[in-house]
């Protein structure tokens, strides 16, 4: 009895590390997809800089899930070598970027999360989980900063930036209430639902001095944590594990 | 021979600032012998995702070898996590002299739960060259996630900014 407690205990946690690290590694792929398409050169740097902080928090927290299951799959078994509906991450990191403030209001939204939730985490009991998170919430302080940048200038610039920039969120939003549905047994790590009203107060106080409506909440579309992906995802991990599934075992 | 290892070990080059040796960094946290005669070397990243890491191991290796050592374990530990305030005087001379700008006091943790709205505008520097306080931030993510570029307005050069973390 007490095995089998404890092997449901290691399942809910390798489930919460995983929905993490896949958070992390999705935002990543997606960002760095800018990686010389960026507006300016100094942008094209940043969000570069911005996807790698993420990759580094993505191999961090799947490594530590690969050893939590130990079945022996490491960081590239898992990011590479899981099918689209084993996957854990929010809908929110997967959406196309289908232009640049669309790119900014997924990392607002995304990055005052995770900044919320990595300084909460930083006091798991999980050490090694606390550790990461104390890393992670210095440098999502970054990301946030960055996209609180944008979001001013282009929110509140020319009739264009903030046409584009209101459409951004206003599609966004939809995709944001998955961020705060229990991830999994609250034990393992931090109620996500906790986070919901210190991150509305401040995206509200971004969107307001950046002279941008506060989207209605509506459509909720759900699912991410339980391996349901939109269709974009697909080709996401298509280009992502491509190199990894044709060429078995190959090496730098 | 853990002395001497030790001192090796000490002297690799961050491969970014090439001025700083991972000892000034404040990235190597500790060089002692293991039980079964292997030199345990324990460093920590500056940030997670730091491509540097990779090098920095290999050459920690290669140094370890150099100075005699047969059996090296590597182990990277992320508490309590790197900051800025860890770079010595020295260090921050170095990175003067080498033209960056060294970071100010991080002070308050921004891993803290307080969540400031625009963070991190550093406020005005001295241009590390002729000293001069008439400088403008250019770019806030500079080549690297630790560093960004600023203009000295005074002689009109760009510095390299280490950033507070």
């Amino acid at each position: 009895m007490k095995v089998h407690d404890t092997a449901e205990r290691a399942d809910s946690r390798f489930d919460y590390l995983l929905g993490l690290g896949d958070d992390a590694l999705i935002a990543a792929q997606r960002t760095a997809e800018w990686c010389a398409r960026a507006p300016q050169i100094e942008e094209d740097v940043a969000l570069a800089n911005i996807a790698l902080d993420l990759l580094g928090q993505a191999r961090e927290l799947l490594s530590y899930a690969g050893e939590v299951e130990g079945r022996g799959r490491d960081e590239d078994a898992l990011a590479f070598g899981r099918d689209e509906h084993e996957f854990r991450n929010v809908q929110l990191v997967e959406l196309p970027d289908g232009d640049f403030a669309t790119a900014i209001a997924k990392m607002l939204f995304f990055g005052v999360y995770q900044r919320l939730l990595y300084s909460a985490l930083s006091e798991a009991d999980d050490r090694r989980l606390a550790g990461i998170a104390a890393k992670a919430a210095k440098e999502t302080a970054y990301h946030v900063d960055h996209a609180v940048t944008w979001t001013l200038r282009l929110g509140d610039g020319t009739a264009e930036s903030h046409r584009r920039m209101r459409t951004a969120v206003e599609q966004v939003w939809p995709f944001t209430h998955e961020l705060f549905e229990p991830a999994g047994p609250v034990s393992v790590g931090v109620d996500p639902g906790v986070l919901r009203a210190p991150w509305t107060r401040l995206i509200e106080q971004v969107l307001a001095r950046a002279t941008l409506r506060r989207p209605d909440d509506d459509w909720r579309p759900t699912g991410g944590r339980r391996g349901l992906h939109t269709e974009a995802f697909g080709r996401l991990l298509a280009e992502m594990q491509y190199l990894y599934r044709a060429h078995p075992g190959a090496r730098w | 021979m853990i002395e001497r290892v030790r001192a090796a070990v000490s002297e690799v080059r961050d491969p970014e600032i090439r001025v700083l040796s991972i000892q000034e960094l404040g990235i190597l946290r500790e060089v002692r012998a293991g039980d079964d005669g292997r030199v345990v070397v324990t460093v920590t990243p500056t940030y997670l995702g730091c491509p540097a890491m990779d090098v920095i191991r290999a050459e920690i290796e290669a140094a370890a070898r150099a100075a005699g050592c047969t059996e090296i374990e590597i182990v990277t530990c992320l508490t309590p996590p790197w900051t800025t305030d860890w770079l010595s005087e020295t260090a921050r001379a170095k990175l003067a002299a080498a033209g960056m700008a060294p970071p100010g006091p991080v002070g308050t943790p921004p891993s803290g739960r307080t969540l400031p709205l625009i963070p991190l505008s550093p406020g005005p520097r001295r241009c590390p060259r002729c000293g001069s306080a008439d400088t403008t931030e250019i770019a806030r993510a500079g080549s690297t996630a630790c560093k960004a570029l600023w203009r000295c307005d005074a002689c009109r050069q760009p510095f390299d900014l280490m950033k507070e973390h």
